[in-house]
């Protein structure tokens, strides 16, 4: 059983994201560091970069949204395709893997979200539609829907092993799933209406300030989400921990209903009710693993 | 593991055709669609045949959800997973055999959903034999996917409102295919480009086959 598994007392004991100090400020600098890239971005994009020739202001979005989508599309989902094999292989098995995979999947929803957000902003002056089915759009859609399946799954509440086994399983279907759905999307589009006119050539020339705005973007969102995905780990680290604590605190509750000394008690006392590694409390009740409400597998 | 396969296809099927839940809910449940459909598209029947071909899909992979829920539920009464997995039958033979079950009667549903279309819809089969390897593949895929994903939400209590939102999406490059296929075999269709479809499908089954033989037994130890 890997540590991250045991019902440990505090939250430090599950992870050293939440443990030491310099994971901490390493969070916090990173994040600050993200508001500053996206600030200076924002200024770039709005004030300092010219509008485009043929497009006008509406240039300013592209400063933005390939930014979202390669998070979105690329990042996010790749960390949890990979995060979550490297829970399936037995040598790398880790709640770790899990809750990365977990991170990376909620942030990559919100990134995917506003990748359709801002592509449909763009969309409806450009193109005259908030929604084309071109494939690219069509793609994005059905992995919006594999990733929203993925949270539903995850939020089925189970075994924190048994739910990031069956997590991981269909973030790989899913994952295998994404070039199939790629090419026959791509196929629907080209081979039944012919070659797409609805796929701008967004950079055939950018220059200067322009192009350094563009890479800034990616460069901010990018650290935008690590530092979501890093603050979110720590928030499911917490959750599996509290969730655990709520279950420990319930069967001490519980036993004092037995016992009429000590019914004001209802902290966990670290001497009597706290199960060790191995789920057992000190006088060999067997409490189990924690976070199973009942009935609801 | 072929032997295993046979044998609890066999079981599913023999309790199938004791039950009679496929031929009198599931196929009239699809004949139900393919009249709704006719009805959200109004009685022209030249649009009708147009969308013959994706309305049949359609129908096609609601009526996967229910076989596959059937097929789920059929192992949840009387513990009769767990009797399953301490058989000592080999768990790719089992994935093969849940898989053959449900693939066997989506095909009959195929048949009656097929005539369905060309009778009430007007749709005119020009090329059969694409019809044909189309549907076979396309029900290939649907089964191995619903029985991997029926297994994984096999023991959920929210598994009716779950496998479908799971498993509709992951099969929609099946729906696209399908239907591609039909309507090049259909009448008005796009001709040509029926045999990259069918590589398609053919990607997808071996993908999904593969996986569920390789990824069955720890899903049933996991479940």
């Amino acid at each position: 059983m890997s540590p991250n598994l045991s019902v440990g007392s505090s939250p430090s004991a599950h992870s050293p994201l939440i443990q030491s100090a310099r994971a901490r400020w390493t969070v916090r600098i990173i994040g600050i560091t993200a508001a500053v890239a996206t600030a200076l971005t924002v200024w770039l994009g709005l004030w300092v970069t010219p509008p485009d020739v043929s497009q006008g202001d509406l240039v300013r979005l592209v400063y933005i949204h390939p930014g979202v989508a390669w998070v979105a599309l690329y990042l996010a989902f790749g960390l949890a395709a990979v995060a979550s094999l490297l829970y399936l292989w037995p040598r790398t098995r880790s709640l770790f893997w899990d809750r990365l995979a977990a991170a990376a999947v909620e942030v990559g929803v919100v990134f995917n979200v506003c990748t359709l957000i801002s592509g449909s902003i763009w969309g409806k002056p450009t193109w005259g539609v908030w929604w084309a089915w071109d494939a690219r759009l069509t793609s994005t859609a059905v992995l919006l829907v594999l990733f929203l399946g993925y949270l539903a799954l995850r939020r089925v509440p189970a075994e924190p092993d048994v739910r990031a086994k069956r997590s991981a399983y269909v973030a790989l279907f899913a994952a295998v799933d994404v070039p199939i759905v790629h090419f026959s999307v791509l196929w629907w589009r080209t081979l039944h209406q012919g070659a797409t006119v609805l796929n701008p050539d967004l950079s055939p020339t950018i220059h200067g300030s322009m192009a350094w705005t563009l890479l800034l973007g990616f460069v901010s969102l990018t650290l935008v989400f690590v530092w979501m995905l890093l603050v979110r780990y720590r928030i499911g680290v917490l959750e599996d921990w509290l969730g655990s604590r709520e279950l420990d605190v319930a069967l001490v509750e519980r036993r004092a209903e037995g016992t009429p000394v000590d019914r004001s008690r209802t902290g966990v006392d670290p001497s009597h009710g706290e199960p060790g590694a191995d789920g057992r409390l000190d006088d060999g009740v067997d409490v189990g693993r924690p976070v199973v409400p009942e009935g609801a597998r | 593991m072929w032997r295993d396969a046979a044998l609890v296809a066999g079981k599913d099927l023999r309790i199938e055709a004791r039950s009679r839940v496929g031929l009198s809910q599931v196929a009239p449940f699809g004949i139900v669609a393919l009249v709704l459909f006719a009805f959200a598209l109004g009685p022209d029947r030249s649009l009708m045949a147009r969308g013959a071909p994706g309305l049949f899909w359609v129908a096609v992979l609601f009526c996967t959800v229910l076989a596959i829920q059937r097929s789920v539920s059929v192992e949840s009464a009387d513990g009769a997973r767990d009797a399953l997995r301490l058989s000592g039958m080999d768990p790719a033979g089992q994935f093969l055999g849940k898989a053959a079950a449900v693939a066997a009667q989506l095909v009959v549903l195929e048949v009656v959903l097929g005539m369905g279309v060309v009778l009430l819809y007007g749709a005119k089969i020009e090329v059969a034999w694409l019809i044909v390897v189309s549907s076979l593949l396309g029900t290939v895929g649907l089964a191995a996917t619903g029985t991997l994903y029926g297994a994984l939400s096999a023991g959920l209590r929210v598994r009716e409102t779950l496998l479908p939102f799971l498993l509709l999406p992951i099969a929609a490059p099946i729906l696209l295919a399908g239907t591609r296929i039909w309507q090049a075999a259909m009448v008005g269709g796009v001709p040509a480009d029926g045999t990259q479809w069918l590589r398609l499908l053919v990607v997808f089954d071996a993908v999904y086959v593969a996986i569920g033989v390789v990824v069955y037994g720890p899903i049933q130890e996991s479940a």
